[in-house]
């Protein structure tokens, strides 16, 4: 299959404190990549740097062209959302304002009101919510909220930083299902970081094992989830 | 004082006031955006005053000149955000205030040094009798008043209903999140100031045929535009432009009753008094910071 982001020695840093040391990994077009590992092993960065977050070195491209280099927004505007570590609401402005935020660069509005629509079949509380300040809502309706406003863009390829972060287990179950009809029904392209190793390794056709801003074992994602002495020692279950 | 006196000086207070209005509201735009208080704010509304006056040396219709010193207002607020503000973007706070009253004292002495220091008279396009034969307001102030309403409506409706506006706000407020949905944060600031260009511009011209046209013309309003400002909350349009109704028909009616001498220590009273009692304003948020 095509490669639809592709990242080759991959360094970032803050200050001076260098926290990815040369990365390798891609995402297959209509594919799911997982990145897994530890705390502070670089999976978050590892996101920002793949949107010029952070200061970067190494080759990034995407769709076949470089994009290391370019501005944030610019990156974004190729089809590349984000769903940040925090999950970035805009805490002041309504639920549908955030949502029409999501859909900031598109052109087409009819298409736009259709996803409103497909959006709020998926979370029913964001349609009762839409008028409420999206500072008020829960951690977990701001996730949603979130993935939503990701989605507003229509990406080609989505970077989800820990989706399943403060959500009740039967709400994770059902925000994982629905990342995995849009990824079947629409072909996003999904570039996912996890704490919850076993619940990504489901998701996932990809995984790649981070450690101290090295990838350590990559495979893919049934490989790795099969592999006793590697869940044992590196995912932890 | 007779209650005429007052009607009258309440009037004349909400003409002003809807001129400190404007002023204050260019003054929280620009806060909103990037925490600083622009104090070149006053100074780049008289300039464009003086751009409006020549344009209307040159015989250009009244409104023409109007409409038009009010694009030229709003790319010079643009392009003085991408020259002299861009630069400066991650300098320490006390570096950028020295820019703003560095750009304070060039712009003042630049209006000197091209259209002099002597007083103009400068036109008001409204009638010289009072309209509909009232005795307390003169047609000038009414009609101020109004074009300062029409002016917060326009914004009022840009800000809320428009996905340029939405944007604007979006980035004042969470610029890293605004790019992650890819809106140029950078030409959000400088699109804010050309806005607080363009309505200190029409600021300037409604004042300047009350106090006449010279180069000091807005550094009084501009005190008065940073109490009203204050006083609604420095993060809240809305309180701005109510402060901004409040502080000119409070300098009136005080100054009518005390004396003039006393109009300018209102707004200084006020600054101190808002600061000491009640530091976020009568709409401000107060910042809450968990630790």
């Amino acid at each position: 299959m095509a490669r639809l982001l592709e990242v080759r020695n991959l360094q970032a840093q803050y200050g001076p404190t260098q926290v990815l040391h040369g990365m390798d990994f891609a995402v297959e077009e209509g594919g799911i990549t997982t990145i897994l590992g530890a705390n502070g092993a670089g999976k978050t960065t590892t996101l920002r740097a793949v949107c010029a977050m952070v200061k970067t070195r190494g080759e990034i491209s995407f769709g076949g062209k470089r994009i290391d280099g370019l501005a944030t927004e610019s990156i974004v505007r190729l089809g590349v959302a984000h769903v940040p570590d925090g999950r970035g609401t805009f805490v002041n402005l309504s639920v549908e304002e955030n949502l029409r935020l999501g859909a900031y660069t598109r052109g087409d509005k009819a298409g736009v009101a259709a996803d409103f629509e497909r959006i709020y079949a998926y979370f029913p509380r964001l349609k009762e919510r839409r008028r409420q300040q999206a500072g008020t809502l829960s951690g977990g309706e701001q996730q949603m909220l979130a993935v939503s406003r990701a989605l507003m863009l229509r990406p080609k390829l989505l970077l989800l930083d820990e989706p399943s972060f403060g959500l009740a287990p039967l709400i994770v179950q059902e925000l994982f299902s629905i990342l995995r009809d849009i990824n079947a029904q629409d072909g996003v392209s999904m570039l996912l970081v996890e704490q919850n190793a076993a619940l990504a390794l489901k998701l996932a056709n990809q995984a790649y094992l981070l450690e101290t801003g090295r990838v350590v074992i990559s495979g893919s994602a049934e490989q790795i989830g099969a592999d006793e002495s590697v869940r044992r020692s590196y995912l932890g279950y | 004082m007779s209650f005429d006196l007052l009607i009258h000086q309440v009037f004349s207070g909400l003409a002003t006031g809807g001129i400190y209005a404007s002023v204050a509201l260019a003054l929280v735009m620009i806060y909103q955006a990037t925490h600083l208080v622009n104090f070149a704010q006053g100074e780049l509304a008289m300039f464009s005053t003086y751009i409006a006056w020549s344009l209307l040396q040159t015989g250009l219709p009244y409104w023409a000149a109007f409409f038009l010193t009010v694009a030229i207002a709003f790319v010079l607020g643009v392009v003085i955000e991408r020259v002299i503000v861009r630069p400066v973007e991650n300098a320490p706070i006390l570096s950028v205030v020295i820019v703003f009253i560095g750009l304070l004292v060039i712009i003042n002495s630049l209006a000197g040094w091209i259209f002099s220091y002597t007083i103009k008279p400068f036109p008001s396009p409204f009638p010289a009798q009072p309209l509909f034969g009232n005795r307390y307001v003169s047609s000038h102030e009414l009609g101020s008043i109004g074009i300062t309403l029409v002016v917060l409506a326009l914004l009022f409706v840009f800000f809320r209903f428009t996905p340029l506006g939405l944007a604007m706000r979006a980035a004042a407020q969470n610029p890293v999140s605004s790019r992650l949905v890819g809106i140029r944060v950078g030409w959000m600031l400088a699109l804010g100031w050309g806005l607080a260009g363009a309505i200190g511009a029409i600021a300037g011209i409604m004042v300047a045929p009350t106090v006449f046209l010279e180069p000091n013309m807005m550094s009084g309003i501009l005190l008065y535009a940073f109490a009203a400002a204050l006083l609604g909350g420095i993060d809240s349009p809305g309180g701005a432009v109510l402060g901004g109704f409040i502080v000119g028909v409070l300098e009136n009616v005080v100054g009518s009753l005390l004396g003039t001498e006393l109009k300018l220590t209102v707004a200084l009273v006020l600054i101190v008094g808002v600061l000491v009692v009640r530091p976020s304003g009568l709409f401000g948020r107060r910042i809450v910071t968990r630790v």
